[in-house]
């Protein structure tokens, strides 16, 4: 899966949370919680679906590090490579 | 599954518990010795502020580190009681040359940074009331308790204010000020520079005279049929708080206490902010929501020695696989407690076996204004209990019977969970609804709306609740208030809205919507609903799920059965329907 295709999952994700907002407004670099207003319970049934449509494991202790989309890209493609 | 007493071996542990006699220690307890243990203001009378921060600050605690902020960007602002007590004073100075008065209400809605907790006590100590909001809320819920609290200002952020707020100010009249946390200059005539305000005014500040009876908090909670009501609490809760403190969550002086829940909520106020500073510890204050990597390592590197946290968050801890003990030094921790909803016997066990500390569970609620039933340090825990009552508090389990309420004492029989009337943190009112509150009091008892039962040994178990009010990531959603935001929406003919059970956060938000001739059930218009919903409502209180359905199902009298809608959710036996109207 190509990152643009992959981003545009994410973004598909997260406009399943919170349809009010225009993720694609989202910064890269912006705090995706804080900017689209997800509380932790949206944020894991997100990680969670996304987790079993691409396969990748993402374990609960990695959440922190997956602030912003492009925190979140960038570890995804390292976890699809390896 | 049934688990076994966890036996608490008191040579093991590492400091002697306060309570170590649990019979003993009821039987010795009075709430006059524990005002004893306060100080009372220099001119006789009794102010939560006083006692939580000046009296230390004139003390041997006045160096003493009494709160650390941690920041989401890793900063750390350390204070101690000098500088509690200062800053206080300086918020307290503010609200004084703003003309704010005694018993006036101050809110605060803000991240958990040093400027809220300077807000509560300095707002304590203008002898005005402080009503703190969950920053997850949304403008509806903002507007609301705004509204119904009179709030004369508000103190928060620039971002929180525009994005929840600023919309809202005509229809909020008694609003004069609004105090921006972040901001070096005024934005208008009435939407003020807190900085620029705290750095003007004095930090020396003498506090009026204060009687216990004044009202002090205001904490909103939720109902089941109408909006939230505000249970005012008042200065004599300083006692429930400072007894809690020691019975409960055993806080000696050297401790560093960290209560993970955030002062939106009443756990967060009066566990987050007055019982450790009662106490005279040294608060541990985290502004980033829950991340189980960041919360270990707070645990580490602060040395955390006690530790109150709730179910949600243990239970998303419990997901990581591995012991976090090889990589995180946890060995500071002496205590753990948990609030929020029932935790169940298997996080209890899991906190044994994979922290090395059992969990101890704990049950009180907004009416209470501190902790009642409880596990305790030096007690067996049955995993699953909630423990027993409070020294000082008596706690029984009733039905209301043909001649009011009848005290059920035969053991393991459910019933509502009912308290004895008195303690210092009740609850002193319902804000302008006397009716309400008259309705909580029966036959000499405060009836909780929770569903317990009692053991033969004392113990007190949790059933469920009595009514509709859904208890969510251990925060209380009242289904009318959900209801209400979505009957706005153009499609919507009817909604009930339930708490549908969830293992992680207790129960989740589901709304049932009936919808509008002409309107057809798409996969669209449901995830606008959920937007229109959380636009309004905000994360915390907003459906997480909605489902079309074709009609609800409704008494005679025409009040929706949220119970049914529950049952049927859950695929259980529907039992009873004499009252059902139609289907």
């Amino acid at each position: 899966m190509s990152e643009n295709e992959l981003k545009a999952m994410l973004l598909e994700g997260l406009h399943q949370i919170a349809p009010e907002a225009n993720p694609a407004a989202l910064h890269g670099n912006q705090n995706i919680r804080e900017t689209l207003d997800i509380d932790s319970f949206d944020f894991l049934s997100f990680l969670i679906a996304l987790n079993e449509k691409l396969g990748v494991q993402i374990p609960e202790a990695d959440y922190g590090k997956l602030r912003t989309l492009d925190e979140m890209l960038r570890y995804l493609v390292a976890k699809s490579a390896s | 599954m049934s688990f076994d007493t966890i036996r608490k071996d008191l040579q093991a542990q590492r400091i002697v518990p306060h309570l170590v006699d649990y019979e003993q220690t009821c039987a010795k307890h009075s709430w006059k010795a524990v005002q004893a243990s306060l100080q009372g203001l220099p001119e006789d009378g009794l102010n939560l502020a006083y006692e939580a921060v000046d009296r230390h600050a004139s003390g041997a605690l006045a160096n003493h580190l009494a709160l650390r902020c941690l920041g989401k960007d890793d900063s750390v602002r350390d204070l101690t009681y000098t500088d509690m007590a200062r800053g206080s004073a300086r918020f307290a100075n503010v609200l004084r040359s703003l003309g704010v008065k005694k018993g006036e209400r101050v809110f605060a809605l803000m991240n958990r940074v040093p400027e809220l907790y300077f807000t509560a006590l300095g707002t304590l100590k203008n002898v005005s009331v402080f009503c703190p909001l969950f920053s997850q809320f949304g403008p509806e819920p903002v507007w609301q308790r705004l509204s119904r609290g009179d709030a004369k200002v508000l103190v928060t952020s620039q971002a929180l204010y525009e994005k929840k707020v600023a919309a809202l100010r005509e229809q909020l009249p008694s609003l004069q000020y609004i105090l921006i946390a972040d901001v070096t200059d005024d934005l208008d005539a009435c939407a003020l520079s807190l900085p620029r305000l705290m750095t003007a005014s004095s930090d020396k500040h003498t506090i009026p005279q204060t009687c216990p009876e004044d009202m002090a908090l205001l904490h909103f909670t939720s109902g089941t049929t109408g909006m939230p009501k505000g249970a005012v609490h008042v200065h004599q809760a300083a006692l429930t708080h400072f007894a809690t403190g020691r019975y409960v969550l055993d806080l000696h002086p050297e401790d560093i206490f960290w209560c993970t829940a955030d002062p939106g909520w009443v756990t967060g106020t009066s566990y987050g902010i007055f019982a450790p500073l009662l106490n005279g510890v040294t608060n541990v204050v985290d502004e980033a929501d829950f991340d189980a990597e960041r919360w270990y390592r707070i645990l580490d590197e602060q040395k955390v020695t006690v530790w109150y946290t709730a179910p949600t968050a243990i239970r998303r801890l419990m997901r990581i696989p591995g012991n976090p003990r090889v990589q995180h030094d946890l060995s500071a921790l002496r205590l753990i407690h948990s609030v929020g909803e029932p935790l169940n016997p298997e996080a209890v066990v899991w906190g044994q076996r994979v922290l090395g500390l059992p969990i101890h569970d704990n049950w009180w609620q907004t009416e209470t204004g501190g902790i009642m039933i409880a596990n305790y340090a030096a007690i067996d825990i049955r995993p699953g209990s909630m423990g027993k009552p409070l020294p000082g508090i008596e706690a029984a389990i009733v039905k209301r019977g043909e001649h009011g309420i009848e005290e059920i004492t035969q053991p393991d029989v459910e019933g509502e969970l009912a308290l004895k009337p008195g303690w210092p943190s009740m609850f002193r009112a319902y804000l302008h609804d006397e009716a309400r509150y008259a309705k909580s009091f029966v036959d000499g008892w405060y009836l909780s709306g929770d569903l317990a039962k009692r053991d033969a040994d004392g113990y007190f178990w949790f059933v469920g609740r009595a009514d509709d009010i859904i208890k969510t990531s251990g925060h209380m959603v009242g289904p009318f208030e959900v209801e209400s935001a979505l009957m706005e929406h153009a499609a919507v003919a009817e909604v009930g809205v339930i708490g549908k059970p969830d293992p992680l956060i207790g129960e989740m938000v589901k709304a049932f919507v009936v919808l509008k001739l002409g309107h057809p059930a798409t996969d669209e218009l449901r995830l606008e609903l959920i937007g229109f919903a959380r636009k309004r409502l905000g994360p915390a209180v907003a459906p997480k799920e909605i489902a079309f359905i074709e009609s609800l199902p409704k008494t005679r009298s025409g009040k929706i059965m949220r119970r049914l809608l529950k049952t049927r959710e859950l695929g259980l036996p529907e039992g009873d329907l004499s009252t059902l109207e139609n289907d």
